[in-house]
């Protein structure tokens, strides 16, 4: 019994971290997120050496065949830093679905080139969750009809995996599609409207007869975007501490006042919890399989309560200066709420908790 | 990550278990029963067996095991799963500190006693004055000969009404800096001089009390480590209680008390699970208790492996309590009126449990260094903020 890293996963803890630091500073941030660019396209090469995309992918197809905690820790490190790069969708939602649901062919098709970062996939499954202004999106005769919106990492995606109403899930190449960006709050990742008039699909085989692969899908990329929030608020609690060492004011460096220090104290407080849940949440999801779909929805909800609750905090030790661009804090907050509503707010997710534990 | 236990644990489960399958319905409950064994017996029973006082020497009384926290924790789970009361190892907060600091005449003298449940003790710290600024205490011993007389008063003294020895600080350096001027003194609550008032608290018990001293006379050499020392000494024992206080495997076990709770009562003839505003409000909470859960999973791995686990550890306390005072708050609420009965009252659930928790776990977070204290040391201690200036320092 030993609940942490085991060094394996402490060293590419340290090597992804290590290498978002330099690469992925706040200046390239700004850049992407200033210059309406879509990602770091760099880093995004960068990371593919690093073997980042191929995280859950198979050996067999490229990949390094890791588990969810170590596809976590990335993912914290992402959002440590605000990455701009579409791992969520890409690297981890895509290869998910492909995993559980496609056949040989379509796997030898379509996971070597996104363990190696040649193709970005964007995920469109937000319908099946909660859908708002669009019809649904039908499947006929290889063939798929309406509009998928708030598809994740969809801005100048390669090819996109779209969740139909009857619970399969297809592979669609964009030339099929019209796609338009829609504006959010965080620059760092791409949202975009997929419109499909009767786009040729490839249909992943096994997810015609049983939802179960695009619960999986959605489950991991829950638990991901979770792990992408532990790092921001992360990040937000350390800056507003040091910031609480370094200004002074009332001739007190401001960490001194005790409403300051009580801020600071609740966020770790608060926090640290978190990362214990994240590492057991993305372990039970291969190791404890009863218990994954509850303990990723768990995560969610947490994280983006927490998240939130860092963010405003952070930013309220901050001062005038928090909601200034001069420190880029902003970009952390957010990002923040960029993981909470996608892939369903807390509530919602809630919900699916409670059904995962037979309480409804 | 391994959440497996290794042949050699889930043989010594095995164990506990079947020890718990042929006692564990002789075990010592309020409600009572013809076959139940008398606390003493059945604590001399887990003792034999290592289930009680496991770590503490054989010539003090215990059972002599080495030291390996995940067996003390498989001990402590299996009790609460077959919900059995489990043994004690004398008083959590004087046993380990007089093992640590005192000496070898006192280890005999007062460690088995407590460990076989002979003896039981109260905490004479808080004063009137001297609460949180605990170092600021006022209550003094001066030396006459060869005894203590100590003069002064306690308040807040959980069962001093029934308690057969008290450990307790007092100012024996009046002219020292606060920190330097205490000392730890151990006696009896039969000593002359002692008088106890009992305190009602909100719940309508008197489980504290406050303690006056006049002239109580006691020999010299019942104190625990040395004269002036006894912040030092005090502080042991502080860092044995403040482990135990918001243990997140207590607090999930209430929490599955609620579960049970909510799919059993009706509304209107509709379950209260089924109500999706308790129920989120339900799963809000299992979050925070899962999350503490694992913080607790990862403190004891650090703790098996010798390693100071830091800030996961610093707000044990903080959030545990908190958390059992929000559970208590959540069964009350969706019980409606059922949550306003209280004292044996018909139609009372579960004996009035969760009202009594409301209140009681209110004042765990008070006790034991209040919540304001808590933030205090993890701003502190755990993120390196600085101390706030002090007061005292720059007015002296
Ligand atoms: C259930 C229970 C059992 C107890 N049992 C015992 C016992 O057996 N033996 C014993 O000796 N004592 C016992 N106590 C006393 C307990 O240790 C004290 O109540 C506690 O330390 C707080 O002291 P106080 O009550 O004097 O409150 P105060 O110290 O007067 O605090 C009042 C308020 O001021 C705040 N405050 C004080 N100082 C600071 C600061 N520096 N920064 C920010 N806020 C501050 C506190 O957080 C609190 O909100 C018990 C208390 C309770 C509630």
């Amino acid at each position: 019994m030993d609940f942490a890293l085991s060094e394996e996963q402490r060293m590419l803890q340290d090597s992804i971290s290590g290498y978002l630091e330099g690469g992925s500073s706040l200046e390239c941030v700004r850049q992407v997120a200033e210059g309406g660019g879509v990602r770091a396209d760099d880093v995004w090469q960068e990371l593919a050496g690093l073997g980042v995309h191929g995280v859950l992918i198979d050996e067999d197809y490229g990949g390094v065949g890791l588990g969810h905690l170590e596809a976590a820790l990335i993912a914290e490190a992402l959002g440590a830093t605000t990455t701009p790069v579409p791992y969520v969708a890409s690297s981890i939602m895509a290869p998910t679905a492909i995993a559980a649901a496609g056949s040989s062919e379509q796997k030898e098709s379509w996971l070597p080139r996104i363990a190696a970062g040649e193709i970005v996939v964007g995920v469109g499954v937000t319908e099946q969750i909660g859908r708002r202004e669009s019809d649904g999106i039908t499947s006929a005769g290889g063939n798929l009809t309406g509009k998928a919106m708030f598809v994740l990492d969809g801005a100048e995606a390669d090819a996109y995996l779209i969740a139909s109403d009857d619970g399969a899930m297809h592979m669609v190449d964009s030339g099929e599609v019209e796609r338009q960006r829609l504006k959010t709050i965080d620059r760092t990742r791409t949202v975009a409207e997929v419109t499909l008039n009767g786009a040729k699909a490839d249909t992943l085989s096994g997810s015609t007869t049983s939802r179960e692969a695009l619960l999986a899908t959605i489950d991991v990329g829950r638990l991901i975007l979770a792990a992408d929030t532990l790092g921001a608020a992360q990040t937000m609690l350390d800056k507003a501490i040091d910031y609480a060492k370094e200004r002074r004011q009332f001739n007190r460096v401001i960490g001194s006042f005790q409403a300051v220090k009580h801020m600071c104290a609740e966020m770790a407080a608060e926090l640290e919890p978190c990362r214990s849940m994240i590492w057991y949440a993305a372990h039970a999801y291969g190791a404890i399989p009863e218990e994954g779909r509850a303990m990723a929805c768990h995560a969610k909800a947490h994280l983006a309560e927490v998240g939130q609750f860092v963010a405003r905090k952070s930013t309220e030790v901050h001062g005038g200066m928090g909601i200034t661009d001069l420190l880029g804090l902003h970009y952390w907050f957010k990002r923040i709420g960029f993981n909470r509503q996608l892939l369903g707010a807390p509530e919602l997710v809630r919900e699916e908790a409670a059904k995962a534990q037979g309480w409804i | 990550m391994d959440l497996e236990y290794s042949p050699e644990y889930q043989a010594f489960r095995d164990e506990v278990r079947q020890f718990l399958g042929e006692h564990g319905s002789k075990a010592p409950r309020p409600q009572g029963g013809d076959d139940r064994m008398q606390p003493r017996d059945w604590q001399q029973l887990l003792i034999e067996h290592g289930y009680a006082a496991r770590t503490i020497p054989r010539e003090y009384g215990g059972y002599g095991a080495e030291p390996d926290i995940l067996k003390t924790r498989i001990i402590a789970e299996e009790f609460a799963r077959a919900r059995v009361p489990p043994g004690h190892s004398g008083d959590n907060r004087l046993v380990p500190t007089v093992l640590e600091l005192g000496t070898e005449e006192q280890k005999r003298k007062y460690v088995g006693p407590s460990v076989r449940g002979e003896v039981s003790w109260c905490q004479g710290y808080s004063e009137p004055g001297s609460g949180s600024d605990l170092a600021s205490l006022s209550t003094k011993a001066e030396l006459d000969g060869d005894e203590w007389v100590i003069n002064g008063q306690k308040i807040w003294t959980s069962g001093a009404k029934t308690a057969d020895m008290m450990f307790c600080l007092v100012r024996t350096e009046p002219d020292a800096p606060k920190h330097n001027g205490i000392s730890y003194l151990v006696f009896s609550m039969d000593t002359p001089g002692i008088d106890v008032r009992p305190l009602v608290t909100m719940t309508g018990e008197a489980f504290f009390n406050e303690v006056f001293f006049t002239d109580v006379r006691v020999p010299k050499d019942q104190i625990v480590g040395k004269r002036g020392e006894g912040w030092f000494v005090a502080n042991t024992t502080l860092r044995y209680e403040r482990g135990g206080l918001g243990d997140p495997n207590e607090a999930e076990n209430r929490f599955l008390r609620i579960v049970d709770m909510m799919q059993r009562e009706t509304v209107g003839g509709v379950s209260l699970m089924e109500n999706p505003i308790y129920r989120d409000r339900l799963l809000k909470l299992q979050a925070r208790i899962l999350a503490m859960k694992f913080n607790g999973m990862r403190v004891l791995s650090h703790n098996i492996k010798g390693e100071e686990a830091g800030l996961p550890r610093w707000i044990v306390k903080l959030n545990g309590c908190e958390l059992n005072h929000q559970m208590a708050g959540m069964a009350v609420d969706v019980m409606g009126e059922l949550g306003l009965l209280y004292d044996g009252s018909p139609y009372l659930r579960d004996h009035g449990f969760w009202q009594a928790r409301y209140m009681l776990d209110l004042g765990l977070i008070i006790g034991g260094g209040t919540a304001q204290i808590q933030k205090n040391m993890i701003g502190e201690r755990a993120l390196g903020l600085p101390k706030e200036p002090k007061y005292d320092q720059a007015a002296a």
